[in-house]
């Protein structure tokens, strides 16, 4: 059962967590049929506030809110008043006022959501903050595994790349590892601390021992954006030692999914033949979004019926 | 105006006096220290069960003025000391305009003169404009009364120039009070490194960040045979550091916050930016070697770090949000609650970490209840227990993590230059 706003993985149960991708696979069905989407959101105010770029996440979750027969806006952050140097406080408690229910955001610092979410009304939900958590992608990359592999007892998920800087990593560590997947994270010493063992996982720096029998091959982007001090010496070298081609993935179990959360940097952590290969489940995750968002603004409908 | 202060445990460690005395004062000094004193006087405070220590003097505070009056006054800082039980403190440089030349360390007096309630003294910075490019006008600033040096919130990068400073100040008698942190390691760092800043998402401060200048200063304080004081130790790794150089006669002090010795990482849960501070609170274990370092004079100061700052700069997004906690009215209930309730510190240990050590370093004759020093007392309840009320803080500030935490020992009287300025937990003087 879900509470007010949706933050993270860290905080849902695995009985949550199964009960929005059960009620994702309801939802699919709007995606390809528009006679059976419907007034579910009863015309509730959606607003999409993305402190940072996104293709997949926004337009997804506008989608989702237009299908469920919600008012869908986006708050366009570069030519909002936050150019003139409005708080994100006083931001969420103008929307507030003019009746927005649903607050999606994206923000570039860890625990954005979690401050908006304790000052507004609405619900929020965290849409990526900083280098915590990305709650929807990984429940979509759940979803998708569950859709292909029917549960994820025992299953031997592998996460490669920049595992530091990654929001989706660990929300799908907090997820995978309370359904009882065996997951391992793995790319160079610089991107990944030693203390997110703690969170239950394993860590590794090698790649092959990694990948070996692994139902799961998830790739991460490498954020250049975010690293400062580059913390290996060029993309060749990476491409090299931690990138995924299909001779490494002859290593992994033969049906095993490769997944990315997008956008791919080709030739970096995945070569192209990897990405369109057979295995690649990377464009139905996509599709797999829309529908677990719906699931999501449903599930927080219904659990906040003083919304209505 | 003479008080006689009746039946208290007198707790003074510079007279090695910890046992029940009387003490007189008259004008300002203290004029007897003794058993069962039979003078007449103006006003008598009965201590029957209380302890009496040498004023409280806190090392490092920020009290923001000039330029950050909005966090924080010279007049609202030191009333907060007061009801802390602190007589004396040190104002940290870092204002706006930074304190790096004598106009505005007479400025700071003024203001202490006009506003303030206890002896507040100003700290000049090591570098015009705390920009660790060239020297503050240093000899200046001790001629106009400067109570120490510091480039506090940040450490002098180039090597060279806090070797010259150190130099320069044991010309001039001024200590140096010593943040140690190299920025290019804590880099965007948020909160200790480990595993909780691996549960929060938050980017890890490793505690290399501190030792690597806590370990470069000492061996400065050792080449150039100058005293350091080094701030707010957090790390297990400085702890050890110090104890070795001590070891092989360097002149080092240094100092813990109640923040570090009460709290931990684990502490933070909820990106409350009332729990981040520079340096961070560190792991458990980091924790308890500064408990033990305070145990076995490793570390000899307490200090608070009073940071104030306004609502807005705490309630934001947690990597917005300012570093600093205040600390003032809560240092001595958490220091007894913690060190001494807790068997780290005896009564007479706390004494000497919050009253007389500091006053050492300063050499300015505080820190005793020696016959003819200013009388600069402090009287506390040790058993009362209370729950902290953030909404009963005279600090302009209210950026503190402890509001609902229980704790045991509280300041009854604060007496500055024989004047009573607190008196049974109230502020008399306005």
């Amino acid at each position: 059962m879900l509470g007010k706003d949706l933050l993270g993985l860290r905080d849902l149960s695995g009985e949550t967590i199964m009960e929005i991708l059960t009620a994702a696979r309801e939802m699919k069905k709007k995606i390809d049929d528009p006679g059976l989407r419907d007034n579910t959101l009863n015309k509730s105010s959606i607003i999409a506030m993305f402190y940072e770029n996104s293709t997949r996440t926004k337009t997804s979750f506008m989608l989702a809110g237009a299908y469920l027969g919600g008012i869908v806006q986006d708050l366009g952050v570069a030519t909002s008043s936050v150019n003139k140097g409005e708080s994100l406080i006083d931001t969420g408690l103008n929307l507030d006022k003019m009746g927005v229910k649903f607050m999606i955001m994206r923000h570039q610092m860890t625990g954005a959501s979690a401050v908006l979410a304790r000052n507004v009304k609405a619900c929020v939900i965290n849409a990526g903050d900083g280098t915590n958590e990305h709650p929807t992608q990984a429940l979509l990359d759940m979803y998708t595994i569950y859709d292909y592999l029917g549960g994820f007892k025992g299953l031997k998920v592998v996460i490669l790349g920049d595992i530091s800087h990654s929001r989706v990593a660990r929300s799908n560590a907090f997820g995978l590892v309370k359904l009882g997947a065996e997951v391992t994270l793995a790319g160079p010493s610089t991107l990944i601390s030693g203390s997110m063992k703690s969170l239950g996982v394993k860590v590794t720096s090698d790649i092959k021992g990694a990948i070996a029998d692994a139902d799961v091959v998830m790739g991460l982007r490498v954020q250049f954006e975010r690293q400062k001090n580059m913390p290996f010496p060029n993309t060749r070298e990476y491409s090299t030692l931690y990138g995924i081609n299909s001779g490494l993935l002859q290593y992994a179990k033969k049906d095993a999914l490769v997944m990315h959360p997008g956008p791919v940097n080709r030739g970096v952590e995945f070569s192209t033949d990897v990405v369109d290969g057979k295995n690649s489940v990377i464009n139905i995750q996509v599709k797999n979004g829309v529908a677990v968002r719906m699931a999501i603004l449903k599930l927080l409908y219904e659990a906040n019926p003083d919304l209505n | 105006m003479s008080i006689l202060i009746k039946g208290g445990r007198v707790i003074d460690p510079a007279n090695s006096i910890d046992e029940v005395r009387d003490v007189l004062v008259c004008n300002g000094e203290i004029v007897k220290v003794e058993k069962d004193i039979e003078d007449k006087a103006e006003r008598i405070i009965d201590t029957k069960g209380k302890w009496v220590m040498p004023g409280l003097i806190d090392l490092h505070v920020h009290f923001r003025e000039p330029g950050f009056e909005r966090k924080e006054t010279i007049r609202t800082g030191s009333r907060a000391a007061a009801m802390g039980g602190f007589t004396t403190v040190c104002c940290m440089p870092n204002t706006e305009p930074v304190v790096d030349n004598d106009i505005v360390v007479e400025f700071v007096k003024l203001k202490a003169e006009r506003a303030g309630i206890v002896n507040v003294l100003p700290i000049g910075a090591i570098s015009k404009g705390m920009k660790g490019e060239e020297l503050s006008d240093i000899g200046r600033m001790a001629s106009a009364g400067i109570c120490a040096l510091s480039e506090d919130g940040k450490s002098v990068l180039n090597s060279a120039l806090m070797k010259n400073a150190m130099r320069y100040a044991k010309m001039f008698n001024l200590p140096v009070f010593d943040h140690c942190e190299d920025p290019s390691l804590t880099g965007k760092g948020q909160m200790n490194a480990g595993a909780q800043a691996a549960y929060m998402g938050l980017a890890g401060i490793s505690n290399d960040s501190e030792e690597v200048i806590v370990a470069r200063d000492m061996i400065l304080a050792e080449s150039t045979n100058t005293a350091i004081h080094l701030c707010h130790i957090s790390t297990k790794g400085s702890v050890t550091l110090i104890r070795q150089a001590k070891e092989r006669g360097v002149k080092v002090t240094a100092e813990a916050t109640p923040h570090h010795f009460t709290l931990c990482d684990e502490d933070i849960t909820d990106y409350d930016a009332n729990f981040k501070m520079a340096p961070p609170l560190r792991s458990k274990e980091d924790r308890e070697a500064v408990r033990q370092a305070l145990k076995d004079g490793t570390i000899e100061v307490i200090s608070t770090d009073h940071a104030p700052h306004h609502i807005d700069e705490k309630n934001c997004e947690f990597q917005n949000a300012l570093n600093g906690i205040i600390g003032l009215e809560t240092s001595f209930p958490l220091a007894n609650t913690e060190l001494v309730e807790g068997g780290y510190l005896t009564p007479c240990g706390l004494v000497e970490k919050m009253s007389y050590n500091p006053g050492k370093i300063l050499h300015n004759g505080k820190g005793t209840l020696s016959v003819g020093a200013a009388a600069d007392i402090t009287i506390a309840d040790p058993n009362e227990e209370y729950i902290i009320d953030v909404e009963d803080m005279v600090s302009k500030a209210k950026n503190t993590p402890f509001g609902g935490r229980k704790v045991k020992g509280r300041i009854l009287y604060t007496v500055v230059g024989g004047e009573i300025v607190v008196e049974n937990g109230v502020l008399v003087k306005l």
